[in-house]
Order: C-alpha cells, then sequence, then structure tokens
C-alpha cells in the first residue's frame, strides 16, 4: 500500500511536470492535456483528469491514494524545442520504455537546460527574415539593407526590454516605436524609399504567430478559455505594435505618409 | 512577381521563425517548406486577382495540411511546422494600413481595413480548420472498425 501511494504520486509529478514544460514553451492546451492523460495512462492510472489553462494546471489522478495537484503556471515563452523533447518522452512512456523515476530525471534535464541560441544570433536571424518578408511584401531591394537593420534593432529591443521589465505589452510597444524611429530615419536621409513595406517587413519578428496559432486550434478542441485568453493575448500584442507606430507616424510628415 | 526571389524569401523568412522559436535544427527546413507553399499558394492566388480572403483560406490550408503530414512522417507536434507557415499569411500588411489611416484622422477608411484584417485573421482559421476536418476524414476512411480514440497525430 505504501509503495503504491508514493508510486502514484511520482507519476502525478512526472504528469505534471511534464504538461508545465509544455505549456510554458508554447504548446496548445488540448496536446498538454492530451499528453499528461496519455502518459498517466501508461503508468497505470486510466481514470485521471487534466484541467490547463495558460496561467495554470490542476490535474487529478484516482485510485488507491487519490492526488490532485494544482501548479501555477507565471512565465510563458516559445522554446519549441522542449516541446518537442517532451512530445519525444511521452512516447517512450507510451511504449513502455521509461518507468516513472526515470521519465522524472530526463524531464528534470529538459526543464533546465537553457535556451539554444545566443540572443546575438537571433537578432541576426530576426534581421534576415525582416528582410526577406520586405520583399514578400513587394519591396524594393534597394530597402532590403535598411530593414535588415530595423527589423534586427527592433527585435533585440523587444528580448532586452523584456528582460529588465516584466510588462510584455510595453516592450512591444517600445520596439514598433523603435522599428518606426529607424525606418523615418532611413526614408527621411534617402538610404530607404519605401516606408510602408520597411516598416511591414521590420515589424513581422513582433508579430504573435505562435499565440495567433494556439488561439485557434484551441477554440477548435473546446479549449474555450485558453482559446479566448491567448486570442486575447494576441490581440493586446497586436494593438501595442501597432500603437507603437502609429505614435511615430503621427509625428512624422514625410513622402512616406501620403496614400 | 519574380517566382524564384519569392520562392527564396518565403523559405528564409518561415525558417527563420523557426529558429527564433527553437525549432531544432533537423525540421527547419521542413517550416521552410510549409512557409513558403502556403505563401506561394497566396501570392500566385493574388497575382490571377483572386480576393484577399479566399487566397488566404488556401494558403492556410495549403499549410495546415502539409504541416500535418510532416507531422505525422517526424512524430513531431504539429504546431511546429504550423507557427513559421502561418505568419506570413497574418495580414500585417492591411492592419498597418488601418493603423495608418487612424493617425491620420480618416477613420472610415481605418474601420474598412481593420475589418478587412478582422476577416484575413479569420480566413487563416478557417484554413486551419478545414485541414483538421480533412486530416480527421481521412484518419476515420482509413480505420473505419476502430475509430481514432487511441490514435496521436504528432
Amino acid at each position: 500500500m505504501e509503495t503504491t501511494s508514493h508510486s502514484d504520486r511520482l507519476i502525478a509529478k512526472v504528469c505534471m511536470l511534464a504538461g508545465q514544460i509544455m505549456m510554458e514553451n508554447g504548446a496548445e492546451t488540448y496536446r498538454v492535456e492530451d499528453t499528461m492523460t496519455r502518459i498517466a495512462d501508461s503508468f497505470g492510472l486510466p481514470r485521471s483528469q487534466s484541467f490547463v489553462t495558460p496561467t495554470g494546471i490542476i490535474f487529478s489522478i484516482e485510485g488507491s491514494a487519490p492526488d490532485t495537484r494544482l501548479t501555477r503556471i507565471s512565465e510563458r515563452s516559445t522554446d519549441l524545442r522542449k516541446v518537442i523533447e517532451v512530445n519525444a518522452i511521452s512516447r517512450r512512456i507510451s511504449a513502455g520504455e521509461l518507468d516513472p523515476q526515470e521519465a522524472l530525471v530526463l524531464l528534470q534535464g529538459i526543464e533546465k537546460s537553457n535556451p539554444g541560441l545566443s540572443a546575438g544570433v537571433k537578432t541576426a536571424v530576426a534581421a534576415i527574415s525582416s528582410g526577406c518578408f520586405l520583399i514578400m511584401f513587394k519591396g524594393e531591394w534597394g530597402d532590403f539593407l535598411p530593414a535588415l537593420v530595423t527589423g534586427g534593432l527592433g527585435y533585440a529591443a523587444v528580448t532586452s526590454l523584456h528582460r529588465f521589465l516584466s510588462i510584455k505589452l510595453f516592450s512591444e510597444f517600445m520596439a514598433s516605436v523603435v522599428v518606426g524611429i529607424l525606418a523615418c530615419i532611413f526614408v527621411a536621409s534617402g538610404m530607404a524609399h519605401n516606408l510602408n513595406t520597411l516598416i511591414i517587413g521590420s515589424v513581422m519578428p513582433l508579430v504573435p504567430g505562435l499565440l495567433i496559432t494556439n488561439a485557434v486550434r484551441d477554440l477548435m478542441a473546446g479549449h474555450y478559455v485558453s482559446g479566448l485568453s491567448k486570442g486575447a493575448e494576441a490581440f493586446l500584442t497586436a494593438l501595442a505594435i501597432g500603437t507603437g507606430i502609429a505614435v511615430v507616424l503621427s509625428f512624422y510628415r514625410g513622402e512616406g505618409l501620403t496614400l | 512577381m519574380n517566382v524564384a526571389e519569392q520562392i527564396l524569401t518565403s523559405f528564409v523568412a518561415a525558417a527563420g521563425f523557426a529558429i527564433l522559436f527553437n525549432v531544432p535544427a533537423r525540421n527547419l527546413a521542413y517550416c521552410g517548406l510549409a512557409g513558403m507553399v502556403g505563401w506561394m499558394a497566396y501570392r500566385s492566388l493574388i497575382e490571377m486577382n483572386v480576393d484577399p480572403i479566399p487566397a488566404t483560406l488556401v494558403g492556410s490550408f495549403a499549410v495546415s495540411v502539409l504541416s500535418q503530414t510532416f507531422a505525422r512522417l517526424f512524430k513531431t507536434p504539429v504546431i511546429v511546422f504550423l507557427i513559421s507557415g502561418i505568419v506570413p499569411l497574418v495580414p500585417g500588411g492591411t492592419a498597418y494600413d488601418a493603423m495608418r489611416n487612424v493617425v491620420q484622422n480618416q477613420y472610415d477608411i481605418a474601420v474598412q481595413l481593420a475589418f478587412q484584417a478582422f476577416m484575413l485573421s479569420g480566413s487563416i482559421a478557417f484554413g486551419i480548420m478545414f485541414s483538421e476536418v480533412f486530416d480527421q476524414l481521412i484518419r476515420k476512411l482509413r480505420t473505419p472498425a476502430t475509430g481514432d480514440g487511441k490514435r496521436r497525430s504528432g
């Protein structure tokens, strides 16, 4: 009896940790719930229940030692590598390759592992993406270099500001102000030609693509609480970006503004 | 439309987005491919003078079908491929135009553009939904007797 309840608790802990890692790193809500109940299922605890929202997870198991746990999710970022790794572990558990203790050790390893690329590399990648988006949105190749600079600095601004201030909305707002000011400087000095495509391309790395996609997928799966809250977060991010650009444009009366 | 230029930039942009989201190197090319196919479907329809809303619908449908195929092949969550493919279709340009008109006090045009951006987002959602339905239909047809309760998609 004692050993059973101990291992039940351990299984609940494994499920909880798996769910927490997935939710903190950008998985869809229904996938988190599905993974948690699947892990519990594979360890021989069929009737487990999980209720996942973007800000917290409630998980409950039945059996000889009923156990209910709650974890608060306070920090959410996007690290799909962790989601992929937890998914792989969940598959191995389903295949019966891991016992709860091994799974817990592996999951703790994933939780502690550092985010792969440095901020500098990511900034460079964001810069290149911005340049490509500029071309996709019918920009000229002459504006490619300015888009590299504005897009890269905009992304650097959002990541570095987010480290100092915990208000995500404000760092996004400031980043788009940075993009707007730089774009205006480039156009005013004659180094770039089309202000509109330059700003659109440079702002793209800030667009909440993950939130939009996840919101849609959660709403489709019937997770209205998560879907609506992620949709609200995406909307607020879009609003912050738009407002930042609008603030700059309302002060800039150059040629780019005429329709 | 310069096709080669569009293919190259959409591939790089989508793969770049995948890098920002820390997608492992072995999946990057497939993320780029999903983004490229979706964007090329969208742009080709735009060049044929199709309205942006159905064009976005087709683009996001193409991205989702491809993402689901990759997810099944590589046993990886579908979201990995889906995000970087969907991002280019997000109506950033329309939203920007709406914002620009707000600043210029042209609220009538701004509201029209904002509503268009809203409709474009809606068509992305419907594109993803149709592909999900498509996916479930295929699965049901393949395993008619057992159902799909225990199958996992990615």
